[in-house]
């Protein structure tokens, strides 16, 4: 089963001007287009705007017709752009899977990862929180609609989880206008056949849906039942995928090549098992590494032949932090990424071992088998378990 | 309540980018010399407002908190004192 995030920065581009004047915070305020270039329109509004009925999208005279002593701030769009980028580059940190809804949402595809989605997303908001100065919604569930309501659900800086079994008591009674892709005139057409909730939608007939919305109908009960299979799509949608990585940023710093080594197996896997799946391998190994003064540095190696075995990707990894790391500060997080591909199936150079490579593969495959049928933790490295051995530095 | 102070900052940059703040010069002419960096992070400024790298730094025995934000450099200043 996947793990997917949505995160949704809350009011933001009233938020972020809530960074640079505090004392916004304490008056209705709204982040407004220029009526002069015919842009008039609230584009952002903080809580308290919100509270006096101001909404989004709206004419400016008509939010001020509702709230008089509405402060009036014009967009700064170079300012939300960089902190849109800081907070996908904070994602980033995660998982190369990142695709952008609008500047200020994302969705993540962190299946696999050993913190788990909820612990993310917990981490998210957080640093968020400490990093930016905004808050940040995130919804964790095992597809992207799911995510993606979840996120809409609480608001300011909350969690919520949307699992396979109580999505029908969180999802279904929930208006069909807040599943996405319904706008007001399909709202209005599900309407005329008394659908009104989400959970209707999913117990309408397949075909009813199709008839009365074509396509899309059908889209939408897959929807509302939680089998919505689209994938999280890599910066640049739609072209080859370049490089297949993972990095994380650990709980307590990690301070010797032990941990270090704990770190990298567990991010080797979760890549070598994204790589097969996309039925990919590749022969540059990359390792980055953010110190606990957090300045980063990459090293790269390149293979003689492709892989997308964790064994082979983990030790070239380990080599190349050996090689490159000098130990002057804790390491904060670690990343690994595989480049270079080339299809699994296609026309490999065989190396010496070959049969010995079969059989690790065999080996890599039955168990992200067992993964997926029974949950990442089912299966673990026993290098992975404990942490006896392994000493952090407290946390800061 | 705090409020920013921007200000002009003597910085070091070594071969790897990294920067390192030496010297502030406060408005009135005066300059600082930073004696220790305690601390760098990316943060917001919950005090004045603002965000960017944040360098903590001992001036004078004091901990300064100084934020490069987009390439302009401010300090965290109480209000009563900046009067």
């Amino acid at each position: 089963m996947r793990t997917i995030l949505h995160s949704d920065l809350n009011n933001f581009y009233a938020s972020v001007e809530c960074v640079y004047e505090p004392s916004l915070r304490a008056v209705p305020m709204a982040v407004c287009g220029d009526p002069a270039v015919r842009h008039g329109i609230v584009l952002a509004k903080n809580m308290l705007a919100k509270r006096a009925g101001v909404q989004t999208g709206e004419a400016v005279w008509q939010a001020v017709r509702k709230c008089p002593n509405l402060k009036i701030i014009p967009p700064d769009y170079p300012k939300y752009l960089r902190f849109a980028r800081m907070m996908k580059a904070i994602c980033a940190e995660y998982t190369d899977a990142v695709e952008s809804f609008g500047l200020d949402e994302c969705w993540m595809d962190v299946t696999g990862h050993e913190r788990g989605g909820e612990a993310i997303a917990g981490e998210l908001r957080r640093r968020a929180r400490e990093e930016l100065g905004l808050t940040v919604s995130v919804g964790v569930s095992y597809n992207k609609i799911f995510a993606k309501l979840g996120s809409d659900m609480k608001k300011p800086d909350a969690t919520t989880v949307i699992t396979p079994e109580n999505y029908r008591d969180r999802v279904w009674p929930l208006p069909a206008g807040d599943l996405l892709y319904v706008g007001p005139s399909t709202r209005r057409r599900l309407a005329a056949r008394n659908i009104r909730t989400i959970g209707d939608i999913a117990r309408s007939p397949r075909e009813l849906l199709r008839t009365a919305l074509g396509k899309s109908g059908e889209m939408l009960w897959v929807f509302a039942n939680g089998l919505d299979q689209s994938p999280v799509l890599r910066e640049g949608e739609g072209e080859a995928i370049k490089s297949v990585g993972n990095s994380t940023t650990t709980a307590r710093d990690i301070v010797d090549d032990a941990g270090a080594h704990r770190v990298l197996m567990a991010l080797a896997d979760s890549v070598a098992e994204r790589l097969r799946a996309q039925g990919l391998q590749g022969r540059t190994v990359c390792v980055s590494v953010r110190d606990c003064a957090l300045y980063t540095t990459s090293v790269r190696h390149r293979l003689d032949h492709a892989t997308a075995l964790a064994s082979e990707i983990c030790t070239c990894a380990m080599a190349l932090f050996r090689a490159h790391y000098r130990w002057e500060r804790p390491v904060r997080s670690l990343g690994v990424s595989v480049s270079a591909l080339e299809s699994l199936e296609g026309d490999v150079q065989l190396s010496l071992f070959a049969d010995a490579r079969d059989r690790r593969y065999d080996l890599e495959n039955a168990v992200g088998d067992i993964r997926r049928r029974f949950g990442h933790d089912a299966l673990r490295r026993a290098s992975l378990l404990g942490g006896g051995e392994i000493h952090f530095l407290k946390e800061n | 309540m705090a409020h920013r102070v921007y200000v002009r900052v003597q910085v070091d940059v070594d071969e790897s980018g990294k920067t390192r703040p030496l010297r502030i010069f406060w408005e009135d002419g005066r300059s600082f010399a930073v004696d220790r960096l305690l601390d760098v992070r990316r943060a917001a400024s919950t005090k004045a407002g603002g965000q960017g790298m944040r360098y903590t730094c001992r001036v004078r025995g004091r901990e300064i908190r100084l934020f490069e934000d987009d390439g302009r450099w401010f300090v965290e200043a109480r209000d009563a004192a900046a009067e």
